[in-house]
């Protein structure tokens, strides 16, 4: 188990790996941002939240193709289905290096991508809370995505459309939670621990059902 | 299971069998469109003859289309959960075709509530859309749906696709209650129930009795369409390996020894 985190992690970490682009693509989406909606700082600001965290689950959505593809293409997917360990627990291992991989740096990297859209603190702690907890989901939700469409031979926009509408709670909680943090009168901590929820539930659905679909698919 | 019950298949089993399922469509069929157009007929007349609601006017006739639609749009979805259960648990070889061919019907559906609810909103609330949760929440069905579709077009192998599909289409089934209840938090300007709530329906009776003649027209309307895009899936199936026996048949024994 613990070798096939490290395995996971030193594959997506080397050069090519897709853990270095994820970064970079989430750095476009949000440098972008300015250029769509122009140079207003108070916009920009007020929209932080939402930027942040569209690019989070965009950069996630890109590199959950290659969660089993490669593995596929290579073999190692049927060694892992001939271990003795559960192919669910494999499975969840692999979703949390994704998770180590993009959701991870992504929340690291919010301090300088808030300050670059002019957002105020409590809204940057805000985000990186919401993010910690809520990215988990994206890669647990798109991995069953990644499972079902693994044996395609180009499932990788096919995924994007079945995982993304399945993600919108945790983006509808997460910026609300940051929403919530900045205008005083609403609470944090409901949408935040729904959030947290929805990425727990999902932490336990995910393997199991894309243990299913991979070995469905590949029989 | 005892042999006597192997020998002799009842219900959900004995239509296991396509061409039993195919003669069983051939009977009720006549039957459910003389039906389904007597009751449409009846339900848009009576939706057509209502007095104007004094609020509202003319457009409330809309809702005699709007409401049923959005009710088979999620009654749809029910069968396709049904039928991917069906598929994963007890493997039922219709259960998939069911799934499969309730996925357009159910797009179609979701679609002509949100078209409708567009024109209604319109002059009711003056503007075509909001981000409401209702309204949003069937956005995300109809994204949902047209997915569903695209991924069971992208695999193949009909028992292939139909493993997948019901994967997601149970994922999803697990995840709209979810969507719903987070798309609540937006404030709402779409109207509360009102047919089906605790202490009876809020509506006016002689605007309930339409909409329910409607409702059950639709309900007729969805299982006549369903039933023919089922019997129109077993039969591009068996064309389909028909097709593949031909092909083999023509090359020579060799390949087909190679081939699978």
């Amino acid at each position: 188990m613990t070798a096939l985190l490290a395995r996971d992690l030193r594959l997506a970490l080397r050069s090519g790996g897709g853990a270095a682009t994820a970064l970079l693509f989430y750095l476009a989406v949000v440098v972008a941002m300015p250029f769509a909606v122009g140079p207003n700082a108070e916009l920009l600001a007020t929209i932080g939240g939402a930027t942040l965290w569209i690019g989070a689950l965009l950069a996630g959505l890109l590199g959950l193709e290659r969660l089993f593809q490669t593995d596929h293409e290579d073999g190692s997917l049927d060694q892992m289905m001939l271990s003795p360990v559960p192919l669910p627990a494999q499975v969840f291992v692999k979703s949390l290096a994704h998770w180590l991989v993009t959701g991870l740096p992504l929340t690291v990297m919010v301090p300088v991508f808030g300050l670059f859209l002019g957002m105020q603190e409590t809204a940057i702690a805000a985000s990186i809370a919401t993010l910690l907890v809520g990215t988990p989901a994206i890669s647990f939700i798109g991995a069953v995505g990644a499972a079902v469409t693994v044996s395609l031979p180009r499932g990788g926009l096919l995924l994007s459309v079945l995982v993304l509408p399945l993600c919108i709670p945790v983006l509808i909680f997460g910026v609300g939670a940051i929403r919530a943090a900045v205008t005083e009168p609403d609470p944090f901590l409901p949408p935040f621990l729904l959030v947290t929820a929805i990425s727990l539930f999902f932490s336990v659905l995910g393997p199991f059902a894309s243990a299913y679909a991979l070995r469905q698919g590949l029989d | 299971m005892t042999t006597d019950a192997a020998n002799k298949p009842s219900g959900l089993t004995a239509l296991a069998n396509p061409t039993r399922f195919l003669a069983l469509v051939r009977i009720v069929l006549p039957y459910l469109v003389v039906s389904t157009v007597l009751l449409l007929s009846i339900g848009l007349w009576m939706g057509f003859s209502v007095p104007d609601d004094y609020q509202q006017g003319r457009t409330v006739r809309i809702m005699f289309v709007h409401v049923p639609s959005v009710w088979m749009a999620m009654g749809a979805y029910m069968v396709m959960v049904s039928g991917a259960l069906g598929v994963l648990v007890w493997r039922h070889p219709l259960a998939d075709v069911a799934a499969r061919s309730a996925a357009p019907i159910g797009a179609a559906f979701t679609f002509l509530g949100l078209a409708t609810g567009s024109i209604w909103g319109r002059p009711m609330w003056g503007t075509w859309w909001v981000w409401d949760a209702r309204l949003t929440s069937f956005l995300v069905l109809l994204i949902i749906y047209l997915g569903l579709i695209a991924l069971w077009n992208a695999v193949e192998e009909p028992a292939k696709s139909a493993r997948m599909a019901a994967v997601v289409v149970l994922v999803g089934a697990l995840n709209i209650p979810i969507i719903r209840f987070s798309v609540e938090w937006f404030t709402t300007l779409h109207q509360g129930p009102s047919v089906m709530r605790a202490g009876g329906p809020s509506l006016a009776p002689h605007f309930l009795y339409p909409l329910l003649v409607m409702g059950l027209a639709f309900l007729l309307l969805f299982f006549t369409l369903h039933l023919m895009a089922m019997r129109n899936e077993i039969l591009r199936r068996q064309i389909r390996t028909a097709q593949r026996k031909a092909a083999r048949g023509h090359r020579n024994p060799v390949a087909r020894e190679t081939s699978k």
